[in-house]
């Protein structure tokens, strides 16, 4: 088991407000891990932390052991830490099949050519194409994103997160904003996720993430509270009244 | 449709060049109706296939990639200089011409681009006027090289590929342009629809995402820059070599609002659109100018107030719309 993500000791304070205080974790080889914590308790901003979105104010960030703090976003992308966003962004007047084309490409570094059309290049083509059907969504390959359903949207968001191949990959509420009944296809797609790859995923639906996590991170007020199973989670009397509130309790056998 | 069963995704139907060779023929035909229809025009038509390229150049950075620009005459002006000083300095060969304009504004556009590019909204667009007026001023000042005030004169090229001599009622400039714009519009088309077109276009529409699928930004745009300022030098080049005379004005900001105004009225990001807007403008603006020389602006701002009304994307957008329909409903029977 390797460390594919470290975070050691990391802050991140705006002005006089502590977002992020002294953060550790690693993720390893095939680690399905979720992060929870109640609204406004620094989640995306640990997430953008780990981009390269922002920087921290202190601590490190490492990849197979390289320190990776000072790199620009893209280049964290070409090792292999990949994000999803909460709220969709995708090149919203583009095609379903040239937003993941373009992923595609980026990863096989052939978006410096001029002159060869595009989204039918075969080698690249074959790729998209088995992504979208794995997902259900081949009948929009040739849509614009925007004419699109929310849901599909969110699809599409973690389409592109697969086809960059990520070592790490973060999802960020990928259940977010989708009707209830299409949820269900959102975690189908996060489970199919390659076995070697570690996932990070913030998410308020707790059914999802008791459906995905084998670890559970918990943060409260920028601080990591608690790490453990997901049934330790629930057990824990300091994170149910930092976050779960009833929730908890309704789980517990009776 | 057995072959489908791996992909699941039908083909597009695609036959090779195909769009290229549609593009070149509407071109040849506009430029066919052009020679036979309005004779005495020509030199106007020229003019108009000139200013064509700053047009398309322009919609490379702006309607593809998203960036205010409000300088771009410069690139122009910097190819149509090129081309003059070279040709007062004993290079006559149109080709040769081309080459100085085409090299000239490449340069001049991965200089600008390097500076306009690095910025994004209000200061981007304050950078572009900024850069424009630096070099208006530059070709105003150094008149030992570019004629200051006066322009350049007595720029005479020799006779294209050694046969076709230029003449006075512009047959053989006419021909000449519009035989370069086939040639660089067909290559263009190819351009924006390679993935590295594709690229500037996702960047346009979203560049937090493009950086999080490992996109470096700002060399992209420089690129493309540098490439949009091969395609004005080239127009500026022509205009320089069809009529004989480059003046302040192809630097002047007055010409970069202009074909700002045509992109818009045509449709920015998508090359029709371009050229659209530029045959529209510029005809509009010759009739109308001859039929009353004091208020034809007044006109043209109504049109644009019109169009931007009805049309928020530009002429083409209806038309590409209806395309789209027709081949939908194509591939679905």
């Amino acid at each position: 088991m390797s460390d594919l993500l470290e975070a050691r000791s990391v802050s991140r304070s705006f002005g006089g407000l502590h977002v992020t205080r002294d953060v550790n974790f690693k993720l390893t080889t095939g680690d399905r891990v979720a992060l929870i914590g109640p609204n406004g308790a620094g989640k995306t901003t640990l997430v953008n932390l780990i981009t390269g979105d922002i920087a921290p104010s202190e601590g490190q960030f490492f990849m197979g052991g390289d320190e990776i703090t000072g790199l620009s976003i893209p280049d964290r992308v070409r090792r292999g830490l990949v994000r999803t966003f909460q709220t969709t962004r995708l090149f919203a007047n583009l095609t379903v099949a040239d937003n993941i084309a373009l992923a595609i490409m980026q990863r096989k570094r052939i978006t410096r050519r001029f002159f060869s059309s595009s989204t039918e290049l075969p080698e690249v083509r074959a790729e998209w194409s088995e992504i979208l059907s794995h997902l259900g969504l081949d009948r929009l390959a040739y849509r614009k994103v925007v004419e699109l359903a929310y849901g599909q949207q969110r699809l599409i968001e973690l389409a592109i997160g697969l086809a960059l191949h990520p070592k790490v990959l973060l999802l960020d509420e990928p259940a977010a904003g989708v009707p209830h009944d299409e949820a269900p296809r959102i975690l189908e797609a996060i489970n199919r996720l390659p076995s070697d790859i570690a996932v990070l995923m913030i998410e308020h639906d707790m059914d999802l993430v008791f459906k995905f996590a084998k670890r559970v991170l918990v943060l409260a007020a920028g601080r990591l509270i608690f790490e453990g199973s997901p049934d330790q989670v629930t057990a824990d009397h300091e994170v149910r009244r930092a976050y779960l509130g009833s929730y908890a309790d309704a789980r517990r056998p009776t | 449709m057995s072959d489908i069963a791996v992909t699941h995704v039908p083909h597009k139907r695609n036959i090779p060049f195909a769009q290229e060779a549609a593009g070149a023929l509407v071109i040849l035909a506009l430029g066919a109706i052009g020679w036979f229809l309005y004779p005495d025009d020509l030199a106007f038509l020229t003019r108009l296939i000139g200013i064509a390229f700053l047009v398309l150049s322009l919609d490379l950075v702006t309607g593809y990639c998203g960036v205010a620009t409000l300088g771009h005459a410069a690139q122009f002006g910097v190819g149509a200089y090129a081309a003059g000083i070279a040709c007062i300095r004993g290079v006559s060969d149109p080709v040769a011409l081309l080459a100085v304009g085409l090299c000239a504004g490449t340069v001049m556009g991965l200089i600008s681009g390097a500076l306009i590019t690095r910025f994004r909204g209000l200061p981007q667009l304050v950078l572009s006027i900024a850069v424009g007026q630096l070099i208006a001023g530059l070709a105003n000042k150094l008149s030992w090289l570019t004629g200051g005030s006066d322009g350049l004169s007595g720029i005479e090229p020799g006779k294209v590929f050694g046969v076709f001599g230029f003449d006075m009622y512009s047959r053989t400039a006419f021909v000449f342009s519009l035989g370069v714009l086939v040639i660089t519009f067909v290559v263009l088309q190819r351009f924006v629809r390679s993935p590295f077109g594709l690229m500037c276009r996702g960047i346009k529409d979203d560049d937090l995402r493009a950086k999080m699928i490992g996109v470096s930004i700002y060399p992209r745009l420089v690129v493309m820059y540098g490439v949009a300022g091969a395609v004005a030098g080239i127009g500026g080049a022509l205009t320089a070599i069809s009529t004989g005379v480059v003046g302040l004005d192809s630097v002047s900001f007055e010409r970069s609002a202009e074909v700002l105004v045509m992109l818009v009225l045509g449709g920015a990001g998508h090359l029709w659109g371009a050229l659209a807007g530029t045959v529209i403008f510029m005809i509009f603006e010759h009739i109308v100018a001859a039929a009353n020389p004091f208020h034809w602006m007044t006109l043209v701002g109504l049109l644009l107030i019109l169009i931007v009304v009805f049309a928020p994307r530009g002429l083409i957008e209806p038309v590409v719309l209806l395309w789209a329909k027709f081949k939908r409903k194509g591939s679905a029977v």
